[in-house]
Formats: structure tokens, C-alpha cells, sequence
């Protein structure tokens, strides 16, 4: 058997010392996604580091007028949140649109961020795939791709980030917390926290080894009305195939991002400068750069679609 | 007994416990988990090691090397089995027709290469990640429409020829006034049942117990005898539950004969349950079909040609979908043709699941039943009630037993309100989606193959039914136990019954929607014996005697039942044989499929918002577990219709979407309101019981009235299942 260790850190500072003790070691929070993808030998951790018990598990006012969200908050937890229900409606809406009840139970705020892909080939070890196995190829370049990203991606890899609540944080202009194992600490908008795939899909953040989230601070409530569609094969229970998160103000301004057709949650500044002209042009600026294969270039269609359908809803 | 004449008056029409919405009897033990299925054998079987199963990494072509050293060494490993070590594998007579274990050949992705066994299921798995194969690959075929203008007529099989013609289907067809010409394709699709295949194997010196999850007792025994060579008589095979087949489980998979094998060579118990992510590549899966229907009419509505071809793909020899099979049964017109065609695949095997041959049938010539009534400017329910026929449409002289699918029709649509249905389509819009209705007939033929059961009564006046059928979470348990209870004059809570075990007598199993009518027809005979055998023992004149209340009456004498075994248990056994009814008459059941769908105007997402099937299936021997077997099929006809689809990696030859979270199948959010009515109807030549089977009915017909809804919600026709929505977003109209 592949062996690995466990313990369970009682605190952030406990968390990373051990990290930086036992290379090769993985932080496991809800094990939701990790746990699945050891059984299957795509991920091979030496060590877990269990953190379910290192606290950081509450929701905080900011002196701001923001939020600071712990990384042990179950998505759950976040969703049905006071003020995130009612000030920050579009995080409520894209976490419960992901996985199921008894997921989200367990699902925690950062390991729901750094939940790996589900193209449908990373899952199956006897073919080739460049994130599992780097340089083995793309099988799903010129495979199956129906559900796989259209922009942002590369030659090697064009496979999405599937986290919907990624996508809300995007939109809302979260900043990620991150400690060190030297106890210093940084913080990066989400912007900056998933990297392009470039010729190393396999890397997939700008976290360093060791790292640990400890929150996501959203900053105060922008106002707006706020819409989360996600667009998927079943009502329920499914990765998006596209989904449209928008915040639109009474003057028609706004913004939008996108889920389920990149690499990371899909948001141009300049798209959102567009939105007041309407779906059309937004969609143009948002996927300008896009490169579809023949199986899911129905996706630029759809967003703007589906974009269009949120703005009128706006309206009324 | 044989069952060669109508049945007449017998003890089942006075429907005291037969056609009672009785709760099963096995409910209580799968709810509390107190149902052990065949993985599950710990007390049966204890100290089972653990079999996991290393699938081919490749489509096809040759092993050139195993490398087992480190997998040897790793921790916990009992044996390896390989086909270097296995001994000489046989084939079943009929499916699979792929070795359970590949070597040197690889035919098909995942197919078996290694059962790995060791002291835990981790172990095993782990021990088989440090297998070292090498392959020669070979180039196969994976695409069947790259075979679409040259494959050949399909071999002949057990669906009749695979071409029939009947008058002058071109002339007719030329020169119909009204014409459709149009190809529908369906996808792979997955059985993907709750419990996948398994089996616990423990050898007794030269006797072989296998608990596995099977759909037929005999064929599963026979079948393991075939391929492993271990003489029948030495094989007992049990499977008291099963956590759903949808017709996988009509035949043995490799988890049974490596089980076996494996069990044999480490000297104790072993257990193999076919890990998720093999089941869809390692085992089978429906074919895919690509059909063309050809239909001419009259202005009147009146089918003048009727052509329907169907090419499908398989391994040579192998299950033929054969989609053309409902429409040589279903409207009339007297000018037909149906014409099978077939391709040699080099993908994983395809066999039989849920209404095989029917349910893709229906999917393609319902919806072009609905285009033609577009083109004629007909209600689409009227254009299939003028069409019906009450004899077997391609044999004028065989009658339908029983056929009432008009009234399916008449009543489907007074209940669902199908007089609301705008005639154009895209007529309604609410909030933003578009609705629409759809109908489809459904068919599927009703059978009854020869089966045995035995019963007994005890001195506590408990009566026992015992056979080897099998209750793959239909409700056989209850509908037995209701045949013996009516039968014999007793409740149901005085019958006891034991299934799925080949120590007892041999039924046909489940499958084909004919295991509820064959295993009741076998607990019917073997009634009737023991009913004179208690007459006899009471001293009363045979065939007189009734049986009611737990009571024997004749004449004046009334004696409880229980004191005819008071001397000792009375048992009865008897083998119910069928004559000629079925060739005479065309015996099938029917019905009516209404639904109303939602389709989002922007998105295209479509959302079923209600479901009714109104059906004509003979006498409802319990109208609980029928319904249950309906919705069950109408729901997994929606996910035919909208979302299911192993998708086939053409350049690799498996199929990709390979465990259960990406081959969607329907979840509660996407079931709406189902109905389900039975007429009210009994059919004397089909069993002493006059009954039929509901299994695979409810899923005939289904995805075409969801695609015509669509249409008629959307006015956009898709004719290549499943309806996902990039296949018709470009057609709606800009938002
Ligand atoms: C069947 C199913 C359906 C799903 N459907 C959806 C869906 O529709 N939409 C959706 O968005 N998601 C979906 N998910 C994914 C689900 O949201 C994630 O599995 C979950 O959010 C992961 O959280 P976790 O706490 O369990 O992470 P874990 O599995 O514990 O960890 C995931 C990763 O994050 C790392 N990690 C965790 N915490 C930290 C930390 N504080 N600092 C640094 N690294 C950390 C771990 O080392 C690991 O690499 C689905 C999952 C399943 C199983
Ligand atoms: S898209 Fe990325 S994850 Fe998918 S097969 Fe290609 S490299 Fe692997």
C-alpha cells in the first residue's frame, strides 16, 4: 500500500510547522476532493495535515464594512450567512449551486477554491494528460471536449476550474489571506491566485508549497442586484457549462464573470465597462480572445445568451 | 402445467391479495440494511479476501509483457491472476462474447487483465497500480457512423430477419402525398445501476458457492460453468437481492469467473465487486443506433409505407440492437419494410438494457410519428389512433391478444389536458420559457418463458414459495407472495418466499419484462397441485374445494388450511410450460406517454414539467410495485432524452464519461409530477394469471413525447439523442 501519515494540527502556526517538516505534505480540509482523488492514485500526498480543527472557522465583520471569511467555514456555513445572503447574494447563489447538501456540509471556503478540474480525462490513469502527468499530452485536445475551457487555456492543457463559488469571489473582488511557514503572512486578490495553464497545467495556483489560506476577505457590499445562472446537462447535482455571475447597479453599470470556460473564474475589467451597452457587447470583449473547439464553441453563444436573459431580468 | 388454452375462471380473478397496492415484503430489510447482497456475505463467507480487477489500457491489440514482480511483493497480496496463470477461459453460449479475462489479446478498453487478490480491498488496489503491462496497440474501430454506407445486412438472430419487405414499400412510398424522409441517431447509454457487479466466491472441496448480483439464477450457473469449465453440478449460485441490473445483469461479467477462479487458487473466500470507474468500459453498455424512417400517408392520415433501418454497432456476434423490432408491431399500413443493419465495433461489448431494441426504436420512430402529423396538419394523437392496428402489422393473421392503445390515447389525453396543446409550435411563452407538449406511444413485447416453483405448507399453516427467480428491486418478493397468498386462501403475512438460490426449482429469472408473468405462472402451477394435494389430504373431492380465510371449504365441511400439514409439511413443485398463444398471437403490452416540458428561452436548459403514461399491461398484479417499475422507466427515458450519453473517444475507442459523475443520469430536481394509470384490463392468453409485465414499458415512447414537447416548445426539431442544449440553442430566437 501507497503509505501516508496524518495528524491533526490544533492551530494555523501547528498547521505550518509541519508543513515545513514533512515535505510532500497536503493540508486536508472537507477531504471532499482530495480524498476522492487519492483513491483514484492522481493525487499521492505523503502526509495530510488534517486542519478541520485549527479554528478559522467563523465569519468576521471588517473594520472596513467587509467580511472576513475563514478557510474552515463550510460552504454551507458561508451560503446561509446573514449578511452574505442578503449583501453578497451572489456568493449565496453560486455556492448552493455546487455539489450537493451533504458536500457542502463539509466543503470548506479554501478547499473549495483549490478543488482540481473535472475534465473527464484527468480522472482516468490510463491515458494521457498533462496536469496528472506532465508531458504525457492533452487527450482531450482533439478528444472529448464539450465541457472543457474556450479561453485562457493552452495547447497543453484546456481543462476549467469548476469551483462555482470561485467565480462569485471573482466577481465580488475577494482578497485570499495566506500564511507562511515563516509566519509571515501575504495577501493576493483572487485575481492573481490561479495561474494560466502555459506549458505547466500542473501547477494550478501561486501558492507555494506549505502555504496556507487562513481567509477570504470580501470587501463592503457594492450594492446591485445580484444574479448567479449557472447553466448545466441536469437541474441539479452537475459542473456547470457555463455559469454568468453579474452584480448590475439601477444606472445600468455592473459587472460579470464567468464560470465553466477557463482555467480560473473569467473576468475582464474592460468586459465590465461594456455591460451597460448590453449582453452582445460584453460577451464580445469577455471572450474576444477565445478559441473553441468544435465541441463547446456553443459556449460563446451561451453566455451571451444567458448574460442577455440576467440583463433583462435586471431591468424588469 | 402448460398453458396452451385461454385462461379461464380461476382462483386468482376473486383479487382478495392479487391486485392489492401491497408494500413489499423485502422493504423492511432493505431499509433497515438488513438485505445482504452478494458483497456482503460476511457471515457466509468470513475472512473473504479482496479481488480488484486492472482493466486494459488500451482498445485493442496484443499484451506483450506482465510484469507482476512488484506487485507481488506488495504488501498484503495473495495471488495475481493473469491470463498466463488462469487456465483455459470458454465463452457463454450467447453475451458476453468478449473474454472475461484479455491475453495476449486486448478486444476491447478495460476489458480485465489481472484480478489482483490480497487481505484488503486497499491492498489489492494497490498491488494492482504496480502492474507493469506492455501493449502492441492496434488501430481500431470506434465510430459507427464512419460505417454508416458500408455496413452489412445484420446476421440473422433471435429478433426474426433482419430485412422484411411487405408489398411495394418503394412504389407506395414515391407515391405518398404526404412524405417523410428523416435520420434519428441514439447514443450509447449506461445501465449504471445502483450496485454494480459482484460477486463473494467460496469453495467447499469440490463445491463452488458463488453469491453474485445476477438477473437469472440458471444462466448465471450455466454461463460460469461455460467459461471456467467447473462442472454445473459442482456450481450453486445464490443472489437473494440486487441492487438493480436494467438487463447488465442478464449475463455474467468477469467479477464472477476471476471470483471463482481466484477463490480456488488462495484456498478461501474471495470477493470481487467491479470497481465504478470499470463498470462502464469493462462491462456493457445499450448500442448506439443511427435509424432512418421512411413514411408515406394519405391526406386522410392513413400510413400507406411504413420503412424503417436501423445500422448498429457491436463485436462480432454480439447483441444486435435491433431498433427496427417496434415498428414490425405497431401502426398499421400495408406497403413496410424494416431493414437491420450492422458494424463490427472494437468498443466495449454492447448487450441488452431495459427494452432493448424497443426503447431505441421508439425514440426515433416517435418523433418522426409526430413529424408526420405536423405535415399532414393532424393532432399527433389522431394520426396514431387512426393508424392503429388490432392485428400484428407485418403477419394480417395474427391478432393482438389484447390491444387497447387507443384507449391509452383517448384517456391520456382527456386526463392531461392535451386539448391545451397549440397546435404551432412555439406558441407559449411564461417567464422567460418556452411550453410545450409531447406524446409517444409506447410498446414492448409480452412474454412468458417456462419456469418452476415449488410450495410448501407447514403445520403453522405457513406457506412457502420457493423458486430461483430473482428480485432485482421489482417487487417479485411481494408479487409471489400475493400469487400463493390468493392462491391458497391465505393473507400475505402467511406466506413466506425464497428466491434466488439454484438449490431451488428454476425460473427464467428477470428481464424482458417477462419475469413477473413466468414466476407468477410458476407459483400458480405448483398452487394448483398443492391445492389438490391438501384436498386430497382433507378427504375432499378434488377440484371443489375452496380456499379462503385461511379456511378449506366443501360442501357443508370448513377446515383450517394448516391441518392438512398437521402429518407433516405438504409440498408441491410444478414447471409451467407454454403452447402455441404466443406464435398465434401477438402479445405486447401498451401505452400513452404525455409530458409538458419547460424550455428556458434564453439557455435552452429544459425542464420536464409533468409526466403521464396511461397503460394497457394486462392484469396489475400490484399496482404499487407496477407503478414503481413505470416512473422507474419514464424516468430513466428522460435521461435517454436529455442527458445521457456515454460519449466514445474515437481516437482511444472507450467510452470517456466512465463513472457516475459524468454520465449524468436524472437526479430528483429533474423528475416533475409523474402519473401513471393502468386500465383496468385482464389478457387470458398470456398466463393463467392474465397478466403481463410493466419493466420496460415505461420507458418505450418516453424521450420522443419529451422531444416532441420540446419541438412544440421551441419549434425546433432535434433528432439525435440526447436533446443537450447545444444542439438547438443556435435555433432559438435572439433574446
Ligand atoms: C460529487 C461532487 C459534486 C460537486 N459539484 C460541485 C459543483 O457543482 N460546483 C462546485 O463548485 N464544486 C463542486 N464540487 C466540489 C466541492 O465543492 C469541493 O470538493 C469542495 O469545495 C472542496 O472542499 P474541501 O474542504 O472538501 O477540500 P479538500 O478536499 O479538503 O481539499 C481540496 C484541496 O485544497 C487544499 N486545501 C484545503 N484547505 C486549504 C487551506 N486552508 N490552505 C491551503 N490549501 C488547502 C487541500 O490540500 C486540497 O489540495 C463537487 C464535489 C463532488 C464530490
Ligand atoms: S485538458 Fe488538461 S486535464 Fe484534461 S486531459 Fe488535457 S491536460 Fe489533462
Amino acid at each position: 500500500m501507497r503509505p501516508f501519515s496524518y495528524q491533526r494540527a490544533t492551530s494555523a502556526a501547528e498547521a505550518l510547522r509541519l508543513a515545513s517538516e514533512l515535505p510532500g505534505a497536503r493540508f486536508i480540509a472537507g477531504g471532499t476532493n482530495l480524498l476522492d482523488l487519492m483513491k483514484l492514485s492522481i493525487e499521492r500526498p505523503s502526509h495530510l495535515i488534517d486542519i478541520n480543527r485549527i479554528g478559522l472557522d467563523r465569519i468576521e465583520d471588517t473594520p472596513e464594512g467587509g467580511l472576513r471569511i475563514g478557510a474552515l467555514v463550510r460552504n454551507t456555513d458561508l451560503a446561509s450567512h446573514k449578511r452574505v445572503r442578503k449583501e453578497y447574494a451572489v456568493l449565496t447563489k453560486a455556492v448552493v449551486a455546487g455539489a450537493s447538501g451533504q458536500i457542502r456540509n463539509k466543503a470548506s471556503t479554501a478547499g473549495n477554491l483549490l478543488q482540481r478540474t473535472r475534465c473527464p480525462y484527468f480522472y482516468n490513469t490510463d491515458q494521457p494528460c498533462n496536469k496528472r502527468n506532465p508531458g504525457s499530452g492533452c487527450s482531450a485536445i482533439g478528444g472529448f471536449s464539450r465541457s472543457l475551457a474556450i479561453i485562457g487555456a493552452s495547447d497543453t492543457c484546456i481543462a476549467t476550474q469548476p469551483s462555482d463559488m470561485a467565480v462569485a469571489l471573482r466577481l465580488l473582488d475577494a482578497i485570499i489571506e495566506i500564511e507562511r511557514q515563516d509566519g509571515s503572512g501575504r495577501t493576493i486578490p483572487i485575481a492573481d491566485l490561479y495561474k494560466a495553464p502555459g506549458t505547466s497545467p500542473d501547477v494550478e495556483t501561486t501558492l507555494a508549497a506549505g502555504e496556507l489560506i487562513t481567509a477570504v476577505v470580501l470587501p463592503p457590499p457594492s450594492g446591485g442586484k445580484h444574479f448567479y445562472h449557472k447553466v448545466r446537462d441536469r437541474a441539479s447535482y452537475a459542473f456547470a457549462l457555463v455559469s454568468v455571475a453579474v452584480i448590475v447597479h439601477d444606472n445600468g453599470s455592473g459587472k460579470v464573470a464567468l464560470g465553466g470556460v477557463a482555467p480560473k473564474p473569467w473576468r475582464l475589467e474592460t468586459a465590465d465597462a461594456a455591460l451597460p451597452l448590453g449582453a452582445e457587447a460584453a460577451t464580445a470583449t469577455l471572450l474576444a480572445s477565445a478559441t473553441p473547439t468544435h465541441e463547446n464553441a456553443y459556449k460563446i453563444p451561451l453566455v451571451e445568451r444567458t448574460l442577455g436573459s440576467i440583463l433583462s431580468q435586471a431591468r424588469s | 402445467m402448460r398453458f396452451d388454452t385461454p385462461a379461464t375462471t380461476n382462483p386468482i380473478d376473486q383479487l382478495r391479495v392479487i391486485g392489492k397496492p401491497h408494500d413489499r415484503i423485502d422493504g423492511p430489510l432493505k431499509t433497515t440494511g438488513n438485505a445482504t447482497y452478494a458483497y456482503e456475505q460476511h457471515a457466509a463467507a468470513p475472512n473473504a479476501a479482496y479481488g480488484f480487477i486492472l482493466g486494459a489500457g488500451i482498445a485493442k491489440g496484443t499484451i506483450k509483457s506482465i510484469d507482476l514482480d512488484e506487485a507481488r511483493r506488495a504488501p498484503g497480496t495473495l495471488e495475481i491472476i493473469t491470463y498466463e496463470n488462469a487456465g483455459p477461459l470458454g465463452f457463454a453460449p450467447f453475451i458476453p462474447r468478449t473474454a472475461a479475462l484479455a491475453g495476449p489479446r486486448v478486444t476491447h478498453y478495460h476489458q480485465a487483465i489481472a484480478l489482483v487478490v490480497a487481505e484488503t480491498f486497499e491492498q489489492a488496489r494497490d498491488a494492482a497500480s504496480h502492474i507493469r503491462i506492455t501493449y502492441s496497440e492496434e488501430a481500431g474501430r470506434y465510430d459507427l457512423a464512419a460505417q454508416y454506407d458500408t455496413a452489412p445486412i445484420a446476421p440473422d438472430y433471435i429478433l426474426g430477419p433482419s430485412e422484411m419487405r411487405i408489398n411495394d414499400f418503394d412504389g407506395a412510398f414515391a407515391s405518398a402525398p404526404f412524405q417523410l424522409d428523416e435520420t434519428y441517431t441514439t447514443p450509447p447509454e449506461s445501465h449504471a445501476m445502483m450496485e454494480p457487479q459482484a460477486t463473494t466466491a467460496v469453495w467447499e472441496g469440490d463445491q463452488l458457492i458463488c453469491w453474485t448480483s445476477t438477473q437469472g439464477i440458471a444462466v448465471a450457473l450455466g454461463d460460469l460453468a461455460a467459461v471456467t469449465g467447473i462442472p454445473p453440478e459442482n456450481i450453486r449460485v445464490v443472489s437473494p437481492f440486487i441492487g438493480g441490473g436494467f438487463g447488465s445483469k442478464s449475463f455474467n461479467h468477469a467479477d464472477i469467473s476471476l471470483a471463482a477462479i481466484a477463490a480456488r487458487m488462495v484456498g478461501r473466500p474471495v470477493k470481487v465487486a467491479m470497481q465504478r470507474p470499470l463498470v462502464i468500459n469493462n462491462t456493457t453498455h445499450r448500442p448506439a443506433t443511427i435509424q432512418r424512417i421512411k413514411l408515406g400517408a394519405n391526406a386522410d392520415g392513413k400510413i400507406t409505407a411504413i420503412g424503417h433501418e436501423a445500422l448498429f454497432g457491436n463485436v462480432e456476434n454480439g447483441w444486435q440492437e435491433s431498433a427496427i423490432v417496434p415498428t414490425r408491431h405497431l401502426y398499421a399500413g400495408a406497403n413496410r419494410m424494416t431493414l437491420a443493419r450492422m458494424a463490427t465495433l472494437d468498443l466495449p461489448e454492447g448487450s441488452t438494457m431495459r427494452a432493448p431494441c424497443e426503447a431505441a426504436g421508439m425514440m426515433a420512430l416517435e418523433i418522426a410519428m409526430d413529424e408526420m402529423a405536423e405535415k399532414l396538419g393532424m393532432d399527433p394523437v389522431e394520426f396514431r389512433i387512426v393508424n392503429d392496428t388490432q392485428v400484428s402489422p407485418d403477419h394480417p393473421e395474427r391478432p393482438f391478444s389484447l390491444r387497447k392503445l387507443n384507449e391509452c390515447f383517448r384517456l391520456g389525453a382527456d386526463r392531461f389536458g392535451w386539448q391545451d396543446r397549440p397546435s404551432r409550435p412555439r406558441a407559449v411563452q411564461e417567464d422567460g420559457w418556452y411550453i410545450g407538449m409531447g406524446t409517444a406511444a409506447a410498446i414492448r413485447g409480452a412474454l412468458a418463458f417456462p419456469s418452476a416453483a415449488r410450495v410448501r405448507l407447514a403445520s403453522d399453516g405457513i406457506v412457502t414459495v420457493e423458486c430461483d427467480m430473482t428480485d432485482i428491486g421489482t417487487g417479485t418478493y411481494t408479487v409471489l407472495a400475493q400469487t400463493a397468498a390468493e392462491m391458497m386462501g391465505v393473507d400475505i403475512d402467511q406466506v413466506a418466499v425464497s428466491l434466488g438460490d439454484s438449490n431451488l426449482p428454476a425460473t427464467a429469472g428477470s428481464g424482458g419484462q417477462y419475469g413477473c408473468a413466468s414466476s407468477t405462472g410458476a407459483v400458480y402451477a405448483a398452487c394448483v397441485k398443492l391445492r389438490e394435494l391438501v384436498a386430497e389430504t382433507l378427504g375432499f373431492p378434488g377440484g371443489e374445494a375452496i380456499f379462503e380465510g385461511g379456511m378449506v371449504r366443501h360442501g357443508e365441511t370448513s377446515l383450517p388450511l394448516a391441518i392438512a400439514a398437521a402429518n407433516g409439511e405438504l409440498a408441491a413443485e410444478d414447471l409451467m410450460e407454454y403452447g402455441d398463444l404466443f406464435q398465434t398471437f401477438d402479445q405486447q403490452t401498451f401505452g400513452a406517454h404525455f409530458v409538458k416540458v419547460a424550455v428556458n428561452s434564453a439557455t435552452a436548459e429544459v425542464r420536464v414539467r409533468s409526466m403521464l403514461m396511461v397503460c394497457a399491461a394486462g392484469r396489475i398484479l400490484n399496482p404499487k410495485t407496477a407503478r414503481s417499475q413505470v416512473i422507474g422507466g419514464m424516468t430513466m427515458g428522460l435521461g435517454g432524452a436529455l442527458m445521457e450519453e456515454l460519449v466514445v473517444d474515437k481516437n482511444r475507442g472507450f467510452f470517456v464519461n466512465h463513472d457516475l459523475a459524468s454520465y449524468e443520469v436524472p437526479v430528483h430536481a429533474d423528475i416533475p409530477h409523474q402519473e401513471v394509470v393502468f386500465l383496468d384490463e385482464v389478457d387470458p392468453y398470456t398466463s393463467p394469471l392474465k397478466a403481463k409485465g410493466v419493466g420496460e414499458l415505461g420507458i418505450s415512447g418516453v424521450a420522443a413525447a419529451i422531444a416532441n414537447a420540446i419541438y412544440n416548445a421551441t419549434g425546433v426539431r432535434v433528432r439525435q439523442y440526447p436533446m443537450t442544449l447545444e444542439k438547438y440553442l443556435s435555433e432559438l430566437p435572439q433574446i
